[in-house]
């Protein structure tokens, strides 16, 4: 019953995100789902999807970081200094950048975990003070363009080495994939059963394993048929896969989940858990810069207003994709699924032309009802 | 006497379990009724049923109280007939006052406004009434859990109660608190105020009841008068066998040689008040193969010993040296400690020694997870087959290893954090009141698992309010008072009267000078 119930509410969330593209992709005359608008959602949606990353490794610490948003601003205004102004190399400016980030999640990380100030204070004030810092750096000014080795991070497509018309390197990159996760799956059931540990039966087992390459291959075709593969595409789906690994595999991964299951027990047990909240706020300043990397190259600019209520989307993202905010709950592809569901919602009725104010009304009733979902399917165990 | 409430034929269905198959109740006017059975018997579900918790309707079988049938929807109905029920956790709010808990929900008003007159007023009646001299305006916070309870007592006598319920009461209760409960619900009976009390305690069951009805499984097995009864015969109705010896036999002796834990000059402050001593120079020792007890009152600073010796969780500026093997080990973390084979069964196991929502596996592995991984990657298969393993060797009864830990009794939660600290494969265990809220069955069990580890050479300290608990297990006890160990016994001389005489003369000392 526990693992059907469970399974519901994994797979209840990929219910949700598929009931809602079919929806749309009704309601917008098969727009939505027109291969050059696959590109275009996940160019759009790269660094929310980056930041939900982060965000939900906090929350499952029970905590919250309200600076995101300012932060990936900050960096934006930063790499545009060191990379228009003062013209350092690309790769010097990221990694610098990347390094700042860290360093916010330091100064925040060490006031939330060693000095015990709640993190939501913590996270306002590191709101104000990096909006305040984006500000100050760019005077106002919008600092543009970017080099183009830069924009490429967001704008650019892997080239197509075999030439032709259709892209044969998305095919090969999907194929790849399927052949992976299916190669995955199967090492872990044998080693399930070498353990004596029940698995599901080989039906159910090969009908998933179809349909999840069937899916990965779709996508292949979507983007094959479009412009190809988008370079931000494969850096999502390392990031996705690093971090799923690190959350479910590793012993790190376990302390975190650990601490906010129950913070006391976990001490007792030996964790070292002021460390753990450290590292996931140093993680979360690291990837709100990636963030915000992302969206400048994107932007081609780097901007006053970059970051705005960035946090918002990525903390409602965390929550849709079933992360609980009494800590100790939520997964990383859930806060994927969530920020997809508000992606698809976004550019769904933007195509159809209904204006923001309403847009907003929708996204919000749709982040309370998808909690309300899941307490609801809590509550009845 | 006539029959104050009758139960009859209770039947509770959750799903596919069948909770209660069949019972019947009767309390008469006038008396003290326990109810006793082992966790998981159904009393607590009956009780919840009695007050309308679970609503009629979702029950079969009937209630009658004052000879009318009843059909409560919810706890308002059964409270507005006198029936109350005080919960084993204590349903106070921390950061309000005595006398706005005992109101709340039932403020005294005038105009909608709140009179804090009347309330204080009436409040210090009701404190005099359940003898706790503390203010009204004093903080739930600041007292302790043996007053809480009281409190509890005075809110439902606010509520002019007939018919008073108490769910393991004293469980977290010293001896002296436990008394002075027991005493006040004797004095209340002479009020007519009846009470239904279910407990492990059956020592305190013995002293005040005037029936007994047993629950196994469900089904009521037993009812009688507390007449000449003794424990035994309560046990064996409770676990539908005889129970000769309740603590089992050891085969060897320890040593007293071969000491292998060894504690010297321990002294550690109060974490707040930061002149406050705690522990006063404390030193004692532990051999390979012994169980030694640590007695004391609640407060006299068992657990802030174990927790000080234990990584400095509890208490600062700690000093004093521990000695493993004749060697000094530092502890100055958790982490430290249980590297140099230290291990802490916490008395509170639900909020410091489990992650409730998470499953058996998950919880065995915690503390130890680089037993199960390689380079800092889990190995799930490997982590699965150690927690089965533990599961089968400790009999945690549950439908697997996947099952959430809050779904499971006491007893097997308690083995559950067992296995977790076994993993670590300690020399050292210190168990703080391993037994508390678990049935007398798994009580046994957890009984059996200190015997083996001793008998493969570990040693094992045990803290319990308990006292027949430290006596029955331990090859030597140690009795603490006021944070000082105030001397020790071998299992030969141990009694719960000397000890007792003991911390008494000790508090005697400490008040002359």
């Amino acid at each position: 019953m526990e693992s059907i119930k469970n399974n519901f509410r994994q797979y209840g969330m990929i219910v949700a995100l598929i009931a809602i593209a079919v929806l749309f992709q009704v309601l917008t005359n098969g727009i939505l789902l027109m291969p050059i608008n696959i590109t275009n959602l996940v160019l759009q949606n790269a660094y929310i999807l980056i930041l939900a990353i982060g965000m939900v490794l906090v929350i499952v610490t029970g905590n919250i970081d309200l600076s995101v948003g300012s932060i990936a601003g900050f960096i934006g205004a930063i790499a545009g200094v060191f990379m228009v102004r003062m013209g350092l190399p690309v790769w010097l400016a990221i990694i610098l950048c990347l390094s700042i980030g860290g360093l916010a999640g330091v100064f925040q990380g060490y006031f939330i975990a060693y000095r015990g100030i709640p993190a939501f204070i913590v996270t306002l004030a590191g709101m104000l003070v990096f909006r305040g810092l984006n500000m100050a750096t760019l005077m106002g000014q919008t600092i543009s363009p970017f080099p183009t080795s830069f924009q490429a991070i967001s704008q650019g497509f892997i080239p197509n080495f075999f030439g032709g018309n259709v892209n044969i390197i998305a095919f090969v990159l999907s194929g790849l994939a399927s052949v992976c996760y299916i190669l995955i799956e199967m090492h872990s059931r044998k080693s399930s059963k070498f353990y004596g540990i029940a698995v599901s039966s080989n039906i159910y087992f090969v009908i998933k394993l179809a349909i999840i390459a069937f899916v990965i291959n779709l996508f292949g075709y979507w983007f094959a048929v479009a412009n190809g593969v988008p370079f931000v595409l494969i850096l999502l789906a390392v990031l996705i896969l690093f971090y799923s690994f690190i959350a479910n595999k590793t012993i790190v991964g376990r302390h975190i989940y650990a601490y906010g299951g129950n913070p006391k027990a976990a001490e007792l047990s030996g964790i070292k858990t002021k460390r753990v909240v450290l590292l996931v706020y140093i993680n979360m300043g690291i990837l709100s810069a990636l963030a915000g990397l992302v969206f400048a190259a994107r932007l081609n600019a780097a901007t006053p207003q970059a970051g705005n209520a960035f946090e918002l989307d990525a903390i409602a993202a965390a929550f849709i994709g079933g992360a609980s905010a009494m800590g100790g709950v939520g997964k990383v592809t859930g806060a994927i699924i969530g920020a997809m569901v508000m992606g698809i919602l976004n550019n769904g009725m933007s195509i159809m032309g209904i204006g923001v104010d309403i847009q907003q009304i929708i996204t919000g009733l749709v982040l309370l009802g998808a909690v309300i979902f899941d307490v609801s399917t809590k509550n009845k165990g | 006497m006539s029959t104050l409430l009758e139960m009859r034929n209770i039947v509770k269905k959750f799903g596919k379990v069948t909770a209660l198959d069949g019972v019947s109740l009767t309390v008469t006017d006038g008396e003290i009724h326990a109810i006793v059975g082992e966790n998981g018997a159904g009393k607590s579900t009956l009780m919840k049923i009695l007050s309308g918790v679970y609503s009629h309707g979702s029950y079969e079988g009937e209630i009658f109280y004052n000879q009318n049938e009843c059909k409560f929807q919810n706890i308002r109905d059964s409270e507005k007939q006198g029936i109350v029920i005080i919960h084993q956790e204590l349903a106070l709010v921390p950061y309000l006052s005595i006398s706005e808990n005992v109101f709340l929900g039932n403020e005294q008003t005038n105009h909608n406004i709140i009179d804090w007159n009347v309330t204080r007023k009436k409040t210090m009646e009701l404190l005099e009434k359940v003898k706790l001299h503390e203010k009204p305006d004093t903080l739930i916070k600041d007292i302790g859990v043996g007053k809480q309870q009281l409190v509890e007592i005075a809110k439902a006598l606010s509520k002019e109660v007939k018919l008073l319920v108490l769910d393991e009461p004293t469980a977290a209760l010293n001896d002296i608190e436990s008394e002075n409960l027991l005493n006040l619900l004797l004095e209340l009976k002479k009020q007519g105020i009846v009470s239904i009390i279910i407990s492990h305690k059956l020592n305190e069951i013995i002293k005040v009841s005037d029936n007994i009805t047993i629950i196994r499984d469900g089904k009521t097995v037993d009812n009688f008068p507390n007449e000449n009864i003794d424990e035994n015969r309560i046990i064996k109705g409770m676990v539908g066998r005889d129970m000769l010896d309740r603590y089992p036999q050891r085969q060897k002796t320890p040593n007293q040689q071969d000491i292998l834990l060894h504690v010297k000059n321990w002294n550690v402050y109060h974490p707040a008040i930061s002149d406050k001593k705690i522990i006063d120079n404390v030193e004692f020792y532990a051999c390979k193969g012994e169980v030694v007890g640590i007695a004391g009152l609640m407060g006299a600073g068992r657990t802030e010993l174990a927790m000080s010796i234990f990584g400095g969780s509890y208490g600062v500026n700690i000093s004093g040296t521990i000695q493993k093997d004749g060697k000094n080990i530092p502890v100055k973390t958790i982490s430290q400690a249980i590297d140099n084979g230290i291990a802490y069964v916490t008395e509170d196991r639900k909020q410091y020694g489990l992650i409730l929502e998470e499953s058996i596996v998950y919880n065995i592995s915690l503390a130890n997870l680089a037993a199960v991984s390689k380079n800092y990657v889990i190995n799930k298969f490997h982590e699965k087959k150690v927690s089965e393993e533990y599961r089968e060797k400790l009999r945690i009864k549950s439908r697997d290893i996947l099952q959430n830990t809050k779904d499971l009794s006491g007893g097997n939660q308690q083995k559950v954090v067992l296995s977790k600290w076994l993993l670590t494969n300690p020399d050292i265990l210190i168990l703080d009141e391993p037994t508390r809220g678990v049935d007398v069955g798994a009580k046994y069990e957890i009984y059996q698992i200190i015997n083996q580890l001793v008998e493969e050479g570990k040693c094992v300290i045990v803290i319990s309010s308990e006292m027949p608990e430290v006596i029955g297990l331990s090859d030597r006890i140690y009795v603490m008072n006021e944070g000082k160990i105030i001397g020790q016994l071998p299992k030969s001389q141990a009694t719960q009267e000397k000890i007792m005489q003991m911390i008494m003369s000790s508090q005697n000392d400490s008040r002359a000078t």
